[in-house]
């Protein structure tokens, strides 16, 4: 599976790097992204919303939120 | 049967563009959004750091406007191309260190160049004529339209009716008698059309989402500029500049102390890039400290530490010194006065 890294980075710079790599993902295709943010708890779901994505988790641990998003048609 | 008509709007998160994209949808127009973060915006990243904003919902509104009126919201990372706005504004800064009219400018020609690229037709803001005094006037926003190649396919469907006919216009798609005249600095129109359309939550008014409209901010910038004899940034800086006090007792270096726990967890993220200090006998901020600091000013500033611990009143505080290389030391210092701390360091 896909990966970001997006640990220290504060939003929306999350959500553009979760974007920017679904761009490159065919639907179907599942994509992991890493964040410290807890803003992404509100802001990946609600821009996966908008464009038809499934967020399939989020899983928070310590410091790290870990979200699981499944590509939509785009 | 005729393909229907396409345009995208620059969505700040604010009420006039939530406006005037509703306002072309209802015309049959395929919307969408596109917003930019310049590094400077105020939403988002600002209710990640203070411990007490961390109550607030957590909301990008930018996002949400795109979800209360159904369309795609492409976010643009413009931080390092946005530098050059901000360093060198042709059309100079407004009341702080905000290069609005620029700002405008550059993005609307961003958004050109996103229409030419993926097939749409014309441009959307919720700009209203007289409403901002640097970008929104009715002398500047023929500016915005021809700096930044939009042309007549910027269309401004608040204030429509106050400006010369746009090409959907004249093309016809666009009924310019569905669009609107607003003017002025009344928000009094734009209420009574969001309430039309059923809008009762939104953000508060525009102009309040970047930093560099913030006197205090502009300050902070000027002196970041003044003390490196260059008008440079990066991405941390400015975001620095955002979190903690920030006092320059002696031109050769500034501390940053955080205020409460959000910000001394966030600035704990940079301590390895600066010498920081961290009160130990008692519990207090942590303060970074940006420059070049010799013995006598690393005392003053573990003196300074210890005036913003729990340990102001008492004889002698111990600040752990730790420099860029890791290495660290005690320091027992007395605590600044409180009130002796000169107002001209604050920053």
């Amino acid at each position: 599976m896909k990966s970001v890294d997006a640990r220290r980075l504060l939003c929306p710079l999350p959500v553009i790097r979760t974007q920017d790599a679904v761009a490159d993902l065919h639907p179907g295709d599942s994509l992991r992204v890493l964040c410290t943010d807890p803003g992404v708890i509100h802001d990946i779901p609600a821009w996966c919303r908008v464009h038809g994505h499934e967020v399939c988790d989020i899983d928070e641990q310590e410091d790290t939120i870990t979200i699981t998003i499944r590509v939509g048609s785009h | 049967m005729t393909e229907k008509r396409k345009a995208v709007a620059l969505i700040s998160g604010g009420l006039d563009s939530l406006l005037a994209a509703r306002v072309m949808m209802d015309q049959g127009v395929h919307v969408e959004g596109i917003n930019f973060y310049t590094g400077f915006c105020v939403e988002g990243h600002t209710h990640a750091i203070r411990k007490k904003d961390r109550a607030r919902p957590k909301r990008n509104n930018a996002l949400w406007v795109a979800e209360q009126l159904g369309i795609k919201l492409h976010m643009i990372d413009i931080i390092e191309e946005y530098k050059d706005v901000v360093i060198n504004p042709k059309h100079g800064y407004g009341a702080n260190l905000n290069p609005c009219l620029d700002c405008k400018i550059f993005m609307v020609n961003k958004a050109r160049a996103w229409i030419d690229a993926n097939g749409f037709d014309c441009i959307i803001t919720g700009e209203v004529i007289g409403q901002r005094p640097m970008s929104q006037r009715r002398d500047t926003m023929p500016v915005v339209a021809r700096e930044s190649g939009a042309d007549d396919r910027l269309v401004r469907p608040l204030c429509a009716k106050n400006l010369p006919a746009t090409r959907p216009e004249q093309e016809g798609w666009l009924d310019r008698d569905r669009l609107h005249a607003f003017s002025g600095r009344s928000r009094k129109p734009q209420m009574a059309l969001a309430a039309h359309y059923g809008f009762e939550d939104y953000a508060q008014p525009a102009g309040g989402c970047c930093f560099l409209t913030d006197k205090q901010y502009s300050v902070k910038l000027a002196d970041l500029w003044a003390t490196r004899g260059k008008r440079e940034y990066e991405l941390d800086d400015i975001m620095l500049l955002k979190v903690g006090r920030h006092l320059r007792p002696r031109p050769n270096y500034k501390l940053i102390v955080g205020r409460e726990e959000g910000e001394n967890r966030f600035m704990e993220g940079y301590r390895k890039r600066f010498v920081h200090l961290l009160p130990t006998s008692h519990s207090g901020p942590l303060v970074l400290l940006d420059g070049e600091p010799d013995d006598s000013d690393i005392e003053l500033a573990a003196r300074l530490t210890a005036r913003f611990s729990q340990g102001r009143d008492a004889e002698y505080v111990t600040v752990e010194v730790t420099g860029v290389d890791g290495a660290s030391r005690a320091l027992a210092v007395k605590p600044y006065p409180a009130g002796q701390v000169p107002a001209d360091w604050y920053l």
